[in-house]
């Protein structure tokens, strides 16, 4: 590898993907800036599977429940707290978070391959069936909605959200939490969740607690997901039960697999990819469009496996 | 808060009769776990599938029996195609691949469902109408076809595996894939021949499920949960594994629903599973691994 031409490559690339982000909600149209802060947001859902699927090996299927905490720690901290203080709702989402995905974590690690699958599939159904029926708190079938906080920091400046500082917030969290994915990745740490997905046993024979390093990735990436959940609380302004059910778990997967497993960046671009698809889809086929969505995911499991950004990277160096 | 007992005894026999039908389902998705490794995430949709092909074929000929002889046919050749275009190419990779291809199929199917047939449930007229006095309720005597009819079923598919000449054929592939093919066995085609069952026999338990709640295009998820919930609890690959955690898992949340409501009732079988992944891995009714 050349390692010295490599970093500045890296960071060039970033720059202007940041930059051109940036400019973004100031040349769209108020729809596609929406639609941009949106892709940003599921990206940065993605993402965080991604450490769990592409690095560890794990395939969760229980991301939703992750996700959907975290909307609901947020909105908990909305509804309760007058005037509504964006700090707080971040910390409620993400202890929320944090806290199921310390419980998942513990029972699921204990499983591999499917039924790590399958267990993270229930679990993500149970906290379904629970925010789904237990209607005085979550608001059951309906949800919860709630007024939006300001952006602000105490003593300091406070600004009322509108569609482009929304945006830029957004794409400030999912940058860093890029950068620190990214980080986390290429530490000691990582190595070890990439020597667990290439081969478990000898991990362990070398002498690493492969449970534990487990239970942290899970609960790293529950994190990051509840993250993105808050985000989507912020930006949508209500929760929905819709959001922990397992379906959103397995369309977090399917941009794992569209965008390319095991690069941070290949998700991001799979929700963009899935996202455009489902909009373009869904202006000729109304609600139908899950059907080519559907059709054109199978078929890039088959011949794509690598997914669009492994695809492509092939195909630059032919 | 007591319950008496003629509410448990209902409870018991409503928990047999959705665990009839539960176990058909779940048999032919451990069928098709145990011979080839894939995970079908779609297989609540053929159940799905076969309820509608059911009812459309009920209300145009007006006879029950042949719609389900016609769902049954018609979602075992869907099957046999989904398993030559979509699953034989993934055979050799990771069984991972599988439920994420399974999974792009699950939501074709649902929605082609929802695009053909519409958002609204359709009914379907049961073929024995007759009830019996059990308590102070007027039982149907459909239920009881119904659990009858799907163990009739089951055994058929059980004789076939250890008497049938092609059911030996399926029993080799499932052991040794190579050495089967080694003698002779075309196993691609046992593989086709055991997802058309499968989806044959998930058909099957559509139709029969049909009359009691009526058809719609997301009727299907559930299924597919319940019945990884089963396979898995009875031991993966396992038929006879799965029939019995068929039953006890319907009756479990049968009971449950006497407390709680029965969407919260499912949280019971959820536990079940969960315990059984953390203390018997490899499921509740088979005998301990040596």
């Amino acid at each position: 590898m050349t390692s010295t031409r490599r970093p500045i490559a890296f960071w060039t690339g970033f720059c202007v993907v940041l930059a051109l982000l940036i400019v973004a909600p100031l040349v769209l149209p108020e729809f596609w800036r929406r639609f941009v802060t949106e892709i940003l947001i599921w990206g940065l859902l993605a993402m965080s599977s991604d450490i769990l699927i592409g690095y560890t090996g794990m395939v969760s299927f229980g991301h939703s429940a992750f996700f959907g905490l975290g909307m609901y720690g947020a909105a908990a901290a909305l509804i309760s707290v007058r005037p509504p203080n964006l700090w707080l709702a971040l910390v409620y989402g993400l202890v929320a978070a944090a806290l199921v995905a310390a419980f998942v974590a513990y029972f699921s690690t204990r499983l591999r391959d499917i039924y790590f699958s399958i267990t993270t599939l229930v679990f993500s159904q149970i906290f379904y069936v629970i925010i789904f029926t237990w209607t005085e708190v979550t608001g059951g079938e309906n949800g919860l909605t709630f007024r939006r906080p300001a952006l602000s920091i105490p003593g300091l400046f406070s600004i009322p959200f509108d569609s482009n500082t929304l945006h830029w917030f957004v794409l400030a969290v999912v940058a860093v939490s890029y950068l620190v994915l990214r980080r986390i990745t290429q530490s000691p740490f990582g190595m070890v969740l990439q020597s667990i997905r290439e081969n478990e046993p000898r991990t362990r024979a070398i002498g690493y607690a492969v449970e534990r390093y487990k239970i942290l990735a899970v609960m790293l990436s529950g994190l990051f997901a509840g993250l993105a959940g808050v985000l989507y609380a912020v930006q949508n302004r209500f929760a929905a039960p819709d959001f922990v059910f397992f379906l959103i778990s397995g369309e977090v997967v399917v941009f794992n697999v569209m965008g390319g497993i095991g690069t941070l960046v290949g998700p991001v671009v799979g929700a963009a990819f899935f996202l455009l698809l489902r909009e373009g889809f869904s202006r000729f086929f109304t609600e139908y469009y899950l059907i080519w969505v559907g059709l054109i995911f199978t078929a890039m499991v088959i011949f794509m496996p690598q997914g669009l950004l492994g695809f492509w990277r092939r195909r630059l160096n032919q | 808060m007591s319950i008496p007992l003629d509410q448990i005894l209902i409870q018991t026999i409503n928990g047999v009769v959705t665990g009839m039908i539960l176990a058909l389902v779940a048999s032919g998705l451990t069928l098709i776990f145990g011979i080839m490794d894939v995970v079908n995430f779609a297989h609540g949709e053929l159940f799905m599938l076969g309820a509608y092909v059911g009812v459309v074929t009920a209300v145009a000929t007006g006879t029950f029996w042949l719609a389900l002889i016609s769902a049954i046919v018609v979602i075992a050749l869907l099957g046999a195609m989904i398993q030559v275009t979509t699953l034989r190419p993934l055979l050799g990779r990771d069984p991972l691949t599988t439920i994420l291809a399974t999974f792009g199929l699950s939501l074709v199917l649902q929605n082609y469902a929802l695009w053909q047939f519409g958002p609204v449930a359709r009914n379907m007229p049961e073929p024995i109408t007759g009830h019996f006095t059990l308590f102070y309720l007027d039982y149907p005597w459909y239920r009881i076809a119904i659990a009858l009819l799907s163990a009739a079923i089951i055994g058929g598919l059980w004789l076939f595996l250890k008497f049938g000449t092609y059911g030996i054929w399926i029993r080799a592939t499932t052991q040794d894939r190579v050495m089967a093919a080694a003698m002779g066995i075309p196993v691609p085609w046992v593989h086709t021949a055991v997802f058309a069952i499968g989806a044959g026999m998930a058909a099957a338990s559509g139709v029969l499920f049909g009359p009691l709640v009526g058809v719609n295009h997301a009727m299907g998820l559930d299924w597919t949960l319940k019945a990884f919930i089963v396979v898995v609890v009875g031991g993966m690959g396992n038929l006879g594994g799965s029939i019995a955690a068929s039953i006890f898992i319907s009756l479990l949340e049968a009971y449950a629903s006497l407390w709680v409501s029965p969407a919260q009732a499912v949280i019971v079988s959820f536990v079940v599973l969960i315990l059984t992944l953390l203390f018997r891995p490899t499921g509740l009714f088979v005998p301990t691994p040596k």
